[in-house]
């Protein structure tokens, strides 16, 4: 008797892509936090503080995320710390996220043009003033749509989860095509379900983009 | 040089420059400048570009560092060592406006000209509005307070620009090419407001090309030239240059 897909199978699938979305959330909060100190790293006042930055940067950013899923999750175990899944996948999605959203961040305060911040100073405002209501602001619209672009990206990084035994959807979809052999169905809803998430992101992007631009440079 | 720029010995000069010098890299643009601005006085400098007007201007708040001479301004000092502190203090007192406006172009007018009251001053929301409105009146533009920069033209923005400094009370006020970015139309509405200011008792220095401004207006201009103070002196000067190289500068502005 063959076990082929139904409604039970598609409910395991939507479990998945409900974790899909719990880690996608975490890994965005955690590593956009993270993120912003690698942002002002980078544009520290102190060579010594951006230096260190960078060396970071470079490190994370030559790092397969899959090797950081795995020092995460095997590598703490060596030391007797027992890690969730979970958290492993949140932990190196974060340390991953935070060196591509801090460069990409720092580029966007380092477009806006010096003379803001000179002009924010000549009014007796401190650095962080300045940078606060000056250059973030300004900067901020500058990153939303690499911002988000980046946030698609690492929606479909968290698959990379799925080998830890960490059940999002990818892996939900791994373990029912092991029972029904039906890989086109079975991935071919799942891939749909990852559009299904990341297309309002990338829509999101582009309406904040429009309001964002009204009658502003 | 110096025996040519006596200020009154009443008053305490609003602004002394000694000997300063600035160098970038192996080229020297201030090759000791000094001068005095009497409190209330309008001074005007010209001269060609290169000659190190603008950079001597934007030694006086502390915008360009110098390598050796000094700067006193209403009772702060500017050496050649300064901490961020002491330069948020003299900014205080000193108002700088720009030729390209650098005006904020995320916030509205009025954010603009209350943003550093309400963080550097610390006073509350509705003097903010107050002060922002009394401002903007002062420039004209009162009626703009809700617009964006974007929206506005460029000799409009100048004078949000010029509003935006008025709003820290500054004792001196320094001018930066203002009208050198403005199509020529445009810029008598910002010579105007700048000529009210001078009325109304307004210490400032303005680094200009506008010949007409400075002579009419100015009660001292310098001519600068080579990193030097080259002649000083008042709307005569125009008529009758004491040096060849000022004839000649004058000749080619005109």
């Amino acid at each position: 008797m063959d076990i082929v897909f139904n409604w039970s199978y598609f409910g395991y699938l939507l479990y998945g892509a409900m974790w899909t979305l719990v880690l996608s959330a975490c890994a965005f909060v955690l590593g956009g936090a993270a993120g912003f100190l690698v942002m002002l790293a980078r544009t520290a006042q102190s060579r010594l503080i951006r230096q260190i930055a960078l060396v970071y940067v470079e490190i994370i950013q030559g790092t397969p995320l899959l090797v950081l899923l795995f020092i995460a999750y095997f590598g703490l175990g060596v030391f007797g710390i027992e890690v969730p899944p979970l958290v492993a996948a949140a932990i190196s999605l974060m340390i991953n996220a935070s060196a591509f959203l801090g460069e990409i961040w720092k580029g966007c305060v380092e477009a806006v043009p010096r003379t803001q911040r000179e002009a924010a100073e000549c009014l007796a405002l401190t650095r962080w003033q300045a940078f606060v209501d000056v250059i973030l602001p300004q900067a901020a619209r500058i990153a939303t749509p690499p911002t988000v672009g980046f946030m698609v990206q690492m929606l479909k990084n968290t698959s990379l989860a799925s080998v830890v035994g960490f059940v999002e959807l990818t892996r939900a979809a791994q373990v029912i095509n092991n029972s029904t052999i039906q890989p086109f169905l079975v991935f071919g809803i799942a891939g749909t379900m990852y559009f299904v998430l990341c297309y309002p992101l990338t829509a999101w992007s582009r309406s904040l983009e429009r309001t964002l631009n009204v009658g502003r440079r | 040089m110096s025996a040519a720029v006596n200020a009154p010995a009443v008053a305490l000069p609003a602004v002394a420059l000694k000997d300063v010098r600035k160098s970038y890299g192996p080229l020297e643009v201030l090759k000791g400048v000094s001068f005095d601005v009497a409190p209330g006085e309008v001074v005007a400098i010209i001269g060609a570009s290169g000659s190190g007007k603008s950079t001597a201007l934007r030694c006086i708040n502390g915008l360009e560092s110098i390598q050796a001479g000094s700067i006193e301004v209403c009772g702060h000092h500017v050496g050649t060592q300064r901490s961020d502190a002491e330069l948020r203090a003299l900014r205080q007192d000193v108002g700088i406006v720009f030729q390209s406006y650098n005006l904020f172009p995320h916030l509205t007018v009025e954010q603009n000209v209350t943003l550093a009251p309400r963080r550097v001053k610390r006073i509350g929301n509705a003097a903010a509005k107050d002060l922002a409105r009394a401002c903007l009146a002062q420039v004209g533009l009162a009626e703009k307070a809700d617009s964006y920069p974007e929206q506005l033209s460029g000799g409009q923005q100048q004078r949000v620009a010029i509003a935006r400094s008025l709003a820290m009370q500054p004792k001196v006020m320094l001018f930066d090419e203002v009208t050198s970015a403005l199509d020529p139309h445009l810029t008598g509405e910002v010579l105007r407001v700048m000529e009210k200011l001078a009325r109304d008792g307004m210490t400032m220095i303005t680094v200009t090309h506008e010949m007409g401004f400075a002579r009419r207006v100015a009660n001292r201009t310098i001519f600068m030239r080579d990193g030097l103070v080259w002649e000083v002196g008042g709307a005569e000067m125009f008529a009758a240059p004491r040096t060849p190289e000022l004839q000649s500068f004058l000749g080619s502005e005109l």
